[in-house]
């Protein structure tokens, strides 16, 4: 029985670390495509979304056979669990990438590039932030986990000052409100990134350690 | 009626009425380890105190430390021969029949000690009643077969005698089966009609603990619900031990569970916690099947 279950489970994990690896690299092409004005790139993020809207779908309904047929309990019913949470969260991650490559495709027809607002530093959080969850999954490392979790007050702090100067800026301008909405909405996906990022990462200290940390002080400290 | 038995047997033996002002009342409502237990936070029914059981030298059960909460379900798993069913027997000495066997160590049922040489044994097996794997019901009639406990115990009066079977037979949730066919031989009924018959049989002489050996393991999943419902059922009412190789069945009707492995208790505690976050590795490898 436990021979079954450990294969499932190892064919599982294949599925949902193929699907990390495109929606992470869906993440960076659409930070680059906004970046360097690049529409063919958008286009194609936005595109492959539907293959990561497949891959998720493919995920639910491994973890869903595993649950009706093999009945996992303890890491195993946890992981079953964890995985399919957090390939929800990954979906959603897919669907802010291409949310982005299509706020990149209006702005790159519509602004100069030095009215642009500097996206480096936060998307670069965001992107740390979900490489760190990614890894402290597959790792089931609790250290990076916590980090992870800790880190976003960081980003939600990135966006804040991000809104602030654009409402400067719309103040100052206000016939390029549309542009500076739309920039706005860039902010707004980077900063949901990390918060997935983050759920990613409480999710991984459920699968390790049974306790749900969701909720607590951004540590995510484990109550016994 | 429980009054009129009680009195009779009270010039026997020791084992009766437990003097209620000393057994342990839980006070949270809550169990959650076996420490908490050990520290009497929840109601013991059965404690135990390095309880060994031997077959002639092998040791079949270890050094056991359990303390069982009264009124609620505890499901004893492990692989054979762990002595899941060996420790459960020894809870109304149904060992006593195989002559190798011996206990060192304490085992309580209330405060009484259930190894002294003052219990009657008899007494002490209609408090602690137990259902066995396969149906065993007396080649009598379904009347009979309730009725036989009783009787045993010197009732007579046909009309209590039949208060008992309907009540017992309700109880198992037979009653609506078989009131028509009461004078019928026991025989003739289903493996699972059989195993609640015996269900009712134990419950006729009012015991205060069940003990099941592995009591769906001959019916098909259709008996099985039947009986895992009833378990639900009398949960509160009486205290359940049950030793069950499905550890799907474990989680699904008990309360607390307990992990026995080479005769050692590796983990005993909520039902939830052991299924879902197991403290020792051990039992972790067992429930996922990672065993050996």
């Amino acid at each position: 029985m436990a021979v079954h279950l450990q294969r499932e489970i190892k064919r599982l994990k294949e599925l949902i670390f193929n699907l990390i690896s495109r929606v992470e690299n869906n993440v960076k092409l659409s930070v680059k495509s906004l970046k360097d004005r690049d529409k063919k790139l958008a286009q194609q993020i936005i595109d492959s979304d539907v293959e990561i809207d497949r891959m998720e779908v493919d995920v639910e309904e491994e973890c869903l056979k595993i649950l009706a047929l093999h009945q996992p309990v303890a890491i195993d019913l946890r992981l079953i669990i964890a995985f399919m949470k957090i390939n929800n969260d990954l979906e959603r991650i897919g669907d802010l990438a291409a949310n982005i490559a299509e706020r990149a495709i209006f702005l790159s027809s519509q602004v100069e590039p030095s009215m642009l607002i500097d996206f480096t530093d936060m998307a670069g959080k965001a992107q740390i932030m979900l490489r760190k969850s990614l890894d402290a999954l597959v790792n089931f490392d609790l250290k990076e986990a916590r980090l992870v979790c800790s880190l976003d007050d960081e980003v939600d702090q990135m966006y804040r000052e991000i809104l602030r100067n654009i409402k400067e800026e719309i103040e100052k301008n206000p016939s390029y409100s549309e542009i500076y909405i739309q920039l706005l909405s860039v902010a707004r996906q980077l900063e949901r990134i990390a918060d997935h990022a983050t759920n990613i990462s409480e999710d991984t200290i459920y699968m390790v350690e049974g306790h749900i940390v969701r909720h607590r002080d951004k540590t995510c400290q484990s109550i016994e | 009626m429980k009054g009129a038995l009680m009195e009779k047997e009270e010039k026997k033996d020791v084992l009766l009425e437990p003097p209620e002002d000393q057994r342990k009342r839980n006070t949270s409502g809550e169990v959650t380890d076996l420490n908490a237990l050990a520290e009497g936070n929840g109601e013991v029914h059965v404690r135990t105190e390095d309880f060994s059981i031997f077959y002639g030298t092998n040791e079949a059960v270890k050094k056991v430390k359990m303390n069982i909460p009264s009124k609620h379900v505890t499901a004893i798993i492990g692989p054979s021969g762990c002595g899941k069913s060996t420790f459960l027997r020894a809870i109304n000495r149904m060992n006593d029949l195989i002559p190798s066997c011996y206990t060192k160590g304490k085992m309580y049922f209330d405060d009484h000690d259930i190894y002294s040489q003052k219990t009657d044994v008899v007494t002490l097996r209609r408090r602690i009643g137990m259902v066995f794997q396969k149906p065993n019901p007396f080649p009598k009639s379904i009347f009979d077969n309730i009725a036989y406990g009783p009787r045993l115990h010197g009732n007579k009066n046909k009309n209590e005698l039949f208060q008992i079977v309907e009540k017992s037979l309700m109880h198992a949730a037979l009653w609506d089966e078989v009131k028509d066919r009461l004078n019928e031989n026991a025989l003739g009924l289903s493996g699972g009609q059989q195993q609640r018959l015996c269900l009712a049989r134990t419950m006729a002489v009012d015991p205060e603990i069940l003990l099941m050996d592995e009591p769906t393991s001959a019916l098909d999943p259709k008996a099985t619900a039947k009986i895992e419902d009833l378990i639900a059922e009398l949960r509160g009412e009486y205290t359940i031990i049950i030793v069950t190789h499905n550890m799907q069945q474990a989680a699904r009707v008990s309360d607390y569970t307990a992990f026995f492995y080479e005769g050692i208790l590796i983990e005993f505690g909520d039902t939830k916690e052991l299924f879902q976050t197991p403290r020792e590795k051990q039992t972790e490898d067992y429930i996922t099947g990672r065993f050996g």
